[in-house]
Formats: C-alpha cells, sequence, structure tokens
C-alpha cells in the first residue's frame, strides 16, 4: 500500500469528495445505471472546478499549512540537489552538535560557499533527532562558527530557513538561547561576504532570524517569515489558538507581504498547491535564483557590501514624526 | 497570639487602606503598593525614597523610563533625543484590539511617546547616551520606533564617542508591527556591533522583565551585561516553555541570580549600588581605556 497522503486542513472539502468519486468509480460496469453515471460525471465536474479555484488565490492561513507539509522539500534536499563536495561541519566547540541546524562547505553552480541551514526530518524517527528543526543554543553557536569561517575565508553564506522557532525548552533557555541569537545577529550584520538567504518553508521568529538576514532574501511563494507564529498570536490576542487563521491574516508574513514591505527581494512561484506536488522543479528555480544572486554580489567590495548590509537594515521601519523618516 | 505576628499585624495595619469600604484587593495606584514577593502594602513615598525597593524584603519594584533615568543620569545631564517619533500602523492591524488604539492608550496612561525613552547624559561624569524602556508602554515591546531609536542611539554614541547604557524590559518583538518589528532585533544588534567595532563601551541592566526580541539582541550584547535582583530573563517566557516541554520549570528558572550561575551574566546588582557600579564600570572601559 501506498504512503498516506497527508491533508492540509482546506484541502479537506476536495479531498472528500474525491474519496467519494473514487468510490463510485470502483461500482461494477454492469452495475452502473445511466443515472449513477451521469452522478459521477457532475462529481467529476465538481472536483475540477474546486481543485482549480482551491488553490488559486491561496490565503495566509493556507500557505503556513503547506509550507509546514511534511513532503515539502527541506534543506538538506536542497543541499543535495544543489551543491557540490559538500562537507559538513559539526559542533559548537562548546557544548555539543546540534541537529537542527544544519552548516558545512558547498559548492554551488561552481561557487564556493559556506552553507546554514535549518533542519526538519523526513519522518518521526529523523524529528526526533533533528528536534522538528527546532533549534537549541549550540546550533546558533554552530551557524556563527561557520559564519565567521566565512568571513574569514571570504566565501559567501547561503541559508536556507525552515523552522517554526528557536526551541522553547529548560535547557535551551540555561545556556542561553536568546544571547546564542543575538551573537548571531551580530556577526552576520558586518560579515564581510556576500549573505543570501532563501526562505524554504517556515520561518518562525528569532530562530529563523539568526540565520535570517543579509544581502538577498528570497522566498519561495508559499514559505512564510513571521515575528510570532499565528498560534501564539491567536492566543495573545484571543486566549485561543484555534483562531490562528485570523492571526495568520494580521501578521503580514506570506512572502508577498515580505515582497510588499520591501524585506524580499525575489519570490519564486511554486506548483499549484505547493512545492511538494514537484520538489525538483521548485529546487531547480532555488538553484538558479542563489547563483544569480551570488553573481550579482560577487563583485561587490566587502566594505561596500556591509555598508549597504547596514543601510539596508536602517531603512526597516515605520516611523512617524519630525526627525524620523516615514520608512516602509 | 505570639509577639512576632501582632507586630506582622500590626505592620499590615500601618500600610492598609485606609478606606475600609474599598475591595481588599483594590490598592489605589500611586498611592499605595502591595509588594509582590513579601505582600506588605507599602506607601509610594516610601518607595520613592528607596528608589522603588520594598522596605521589608528589598523587592525591586519596576520603574518608570523617567524614574530610572532619575536613579542614573547626573543630575540635569539628562537630554532626551527623538521624543518626536512615534508609531504608524504600517500593518492595519485591527485584530482584537486595533493597534493605533493601543499606541494611542499606552501614550495618554504612560505619557511617554514610545516604549524606550533614549537621551544624552553623564553618568559619574562619564559621557553616555542612556536608554530606559518602560514596560508600561504595551510591555515595553520592540516596534519600528524603539528598533529606530535603539539604533539612533548607538549610532549618536559612536559620533560622539560616548558609551552606550541600555535599561532594557521587554515581552519582545511588537507582533503588531509583524516582520518589521522582527527586523529591528537585526537593526539593534547591528547598531551595537559598530560600537563594539569602534571599541566604545556598551553596558546592560536587565530589568524585570526581559523577553524575546529585545533579549535576543541588544539587550545581550552588551560588554558587560548586569541584572537587578529578581529580574525575570529569558528568550521563551516560562509558560510557553511549561507548556513547550511539559516539564516543571526548575526553581528560580530565568531568574537574574540564575542567569549568574549558568554564566549569562556578569552580576546582580540591587538598585541602590547601580549607579555606583555603572560609574566604576565606565571608569575601567571608556575609550578603550585609552585614557
Ligand atoms: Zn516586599
Amino acid at each position: 500500500m501506498s504512503k498516506r497522503r497527508f491533508v492540509m486542513e482546506f484541502e479537506r472539502p476536495l479531498v472528500e469528495l474525491e474519496e467519494k468519486l473514487l468510490e463510485l468509480r470502483r461500482i461494477d460496469a454492469a452495475a452502473l445505471t445511466p443515472e449513477l453515471a451521469m452522478e459521477i460525471d457532475t462529481l467529476a465536474a465538481e472536483v475540477d472546478r474546486l481543485h482549480a479555484s482551491l488553490y488559486r488565490d491561496l490565503g495566509p492561513w493556507e500557505k503556513v499549512q503547506i509550507a509546514r507539509h511534511p513532503d515539502r522539500p527541506k534543506t538538506q534536499d536542497y543541499v543535495d540537489a544543489l551543491f557540490e563536495d559538500v562537507i559538513e561541519l559539526h559542533g559548537d566547540r562548546a557544548f555539543g552538535d546540534d541537529e537542527a541546524m544544519f552548516a558545512g562547505l558547498g559548492t554551488i553552480a561552481g561557487r564556493k560557499a559556506v552553507v546554514l541551514g535549518h533542519r526538519k526530518g523526513k519522518d518521526i524517527k529523523e524529528n526526533i533527532r533533528r528536534n522538528f528543526g527546532q533549534v537549541h543554543p549550540e546550533g546558533f553557536r554552530k551557524a556563527r562558527r561557520a559564519m565567521a569561517l566565512a568571513g574569514r575565508f571570504g566565501l559567501p553564506v547561503v541559508s536556507f530557513l525552515d523552522t517554526a522557532g528557536a526551541f522553547p525548552g529548560i535547557e535551551a533557555e540555561e545556556r542561553g538561547q536568546a544571547w546564542a541569537i543575538a551573537e548571531c545577529l551580530a556577526t552576520l550584520s558586518d560579515l564581510p561576504v556576500p549573505v543570501v538567504v532563501v526562505g524554504i518553508g517556515e520561518g518562525g521568529s528569532g530562530g529563523a532570524l539568526a540565520i535570517g538576514f543579509g544581502d538577498r532574501l528570497i522566498m519561495l511563494e508559499n514559505a512564510y517569515y513571521s515575528v510570532i507564529s499565528p498560534e501564539m498570536c491567536a492566543v495573545i490576542l484571543h486566549k485561543d489558538a484555534a483562531k490562528a487563521a485570523e492571526a495568520a491574516g494580521c501578521l503580514s508574513l506570506t512572502a508577498a507581504d515580505l515582497a510588499r514591505l520591501d524585506l524580499a527581494d525575489e519570490v519564486l512561484p511554486e506548483p499549484v498547491g505547493g512545492a511538494h506536488r514537484d520538489p525538483a522543479q521548485v529546487i531547480e528555480a532555488v538553484g538558479v535564483a542563489v547563483g544569480g544572486a551570488l553573481d550579482a554580489l560577487a563583485t561587490t567590495p566587502a566594505d561596500r557590501l556591509v555598508a549597504e548590509r547596514y543601510a539596508r537594515l536602517r531603512r526597516i521601519g515605520h516611523v512617524v514624526g519630525e526627525s524620523g523618516t516615514t520608512g516602509t | 497570639m505570639p509577639i512576632s505576628e501582632w507586630f506582622k499585624a500590626r505592620e499590615d495595619r500601618r500600610y492598609t487602606s485606609l478606606d475600609p469600604s474599598a475591595p481588599k484587593t483594590d490598592v489605589p495606584d500611586g498611592v499605595w503598593e502591595k509588594c509582590p514577593s513579601c505582600k506588605h502594602i507599602v506607601y509610594a513615598g516610601d518607595l520613592e525614597h528607596t528608589d522603588g525597593v520594598c522596605p521589608h524584603c528589598g523587592h525591586h519594584f519596576e520603574l518608570t523610563a523617567p524614574e530610572r533615568v532619575g536613579t542614573l543620569a547626573d543630575e540635569d545631564s539628562f537630554a532626551e533625543m527623538d521624543a518626536d517619533l512615534i508609531s504608524g500602523d504600517p500593518l492595519s492591524f485591527t485584530a482584537a484590539k486595533p493597534y493605533t488604539v493601543s499606541v494611542a492608550t499606552a501614550r495618554e496612561s504612560s505619557g511617554l511617546s514610545e516604549a524606550i525613552v533614549t537621551g544624552r547624559a553623564t553618568l559619574g561624569g562619564h559621557p553616555v547616551v542612556l536608554g530606559v524602556m518602560d514596560f508600561r508602554f504595551i510591555g515595553a515591546s520592540m516596534g519600528s520606533v524603539v528598533g529606530e531609536k535603539v539604533a539612533r542611539a548607538f549610532e549618536v554614541a559612536l559620533a560622539e564617542r560616548r558609551a552606550v547604557i541600555m535599561v532594557t524590559a521587554s515581552g519582545g518583538a511588537r507582533m503588531q508591527e509583524g516582520m518589521l518589528s522582527l527586523m529591528q532585533m537585526a537593526k539593534t544588534a547591528a547598531a551595537a556591533e559598530r560600537l563594539a567595532s569602534a571599541a566604545l563601551p556598551y553596558i546592560v541592566v536587565l530589568a524585570n522583565n526581559t523577553y524575546g526580541g529585545v533579549t535576543a539582541s541588544f539587550a545581550t550584547l552588551g560588554d558587560v551585561v548586569l541584572a537587578e535582583p529578581g529580574a525575570m530573563v529569558g528568550f521563551a517566557g516560562p509558560r510557553l516553555v511549561e507548556q513547550a516541554t511539559k516539564l516543571s520549570l526548575p526553581k528560580g528558572f530565568q531568574t537574574a541570580e540564575s542567569l549568574v550561575e549558568h554564566g549569562m551574566v556578569d552580576a546582580v546588582v540591587p538598585r541602590a549600588e547601580l549607579r555606583e557600579t555603572l560609574t566604576a564600570l565606565l571608569g575601567y572601559l571608556t575609550l578603550g581605556g585609552a585614557s
């Protein structure tokens, strides 16, 4: 038997119709009355219509579900497909190795680079090992070590974002989760090499931001990047995580929102229904976009790169007032 | 009744609200405060003399930004910067309570323009830029204006070769400005990093409570990080950690004292010694030790 298809909440009406249709189609040809045949045709047309409309103009909450889809291509898929001669680097040299964070060296389209990325698993077993992509301080410190390496040896950084957030655990807090994230931010801010960030799935708050800003931000169409998870936002607003859909709509977290706010430079379209429908096509598109960004940044002198990155950050924000500049 | 209890009861009577018709839990704002630690009712006038420290148990009450500036800056030395910067509503955030209403209410009740007050000052004679967050203003959350004022504070210090002192308190990034708030973390960290590169000192005082996006950006990047006694500091709040892990939290979790034990904070400094400690630190660190 094939693996059971993962159904996202908003797909349920479609899937129910599809299952009903499948059931009807299993009826013996001999038992098929003209009425039944007509019903099958009507249902098939309804399925087609719903399929076409459901994935058109997806709302923020639907996109969040797609971003979390278990079959969505992950950091490891991009690393395997786009990078050659990959050497993974382990450990923060202080506490341990965090399998929720990838750090390594690799060559993309002939360019040597340092690669970073949050790491979700393909199945429960791998997810437990990788803590569902939720990073501990040692993971951020490993990333920071790799960033510093990139800076010293003039290698650009390519970073893949896919985390629900930094892990909110007791030991994570005791080992300085906030400190580890802040140190990543400071290190990234003046790294004298190009930094290209790709939002491939979830961009959960500070845990994403720690490896999540630079000279270019490329977002997949259904990836999100948010200050807070929709569920937690709903709890704060309504004391009810079930109102996450409404919260998702308020947070301006989609790739399109980020482009509108001038935070994302490029939004890459996904196949109808999401990246999991055709991973190879999406991974290739990401490869082209990353290659293009690295090419564009390759000739910029380091001091200008750092100055422009700072200027880019300084422009972000909406401030009203006489001495303020009204930004995005 | 044992004599000790009688004394305690007398003490309670002395500080209890004078209006017997008032509900027992209703401590009038600004006149009487109930100490959350020892439960004594404390006269606000007494708290002024102690800079907000409970005379019974030493509990550190939260200070407003103007009060904090008063306890740290040399007399008449504080000149506020960027007081005219106020928040807009970039996302037209209307869920539950419209953001514009939250901001307007916070401005009116606090008398402040935003959740942080920044300015030039001298502290023990040392030229500094002082930033003080005020928890009354939407939980001192960091949106565009807080991020902008923090970044400008570091830039002024860099241009004028001053030290930066930040007294933090915050619930984290301000969700009503979405990603613009999250990016203020990177912006403020970048500004702090530039000051560090110029070998100018940056000292942080973590006050109760400092969480989320503020802790995970400029608040933990100080050359020296101090904390007030009993201050709660972390990335994820204790309730979230409890829910996510289904574990009961260790005693003293995320308190300033435990952060020192775990090597995350340099020292817990009682409020009465804070000014003196900062002055001494600035004496060591100012101008990279060049003077
Ligand atoms: Zn007390």
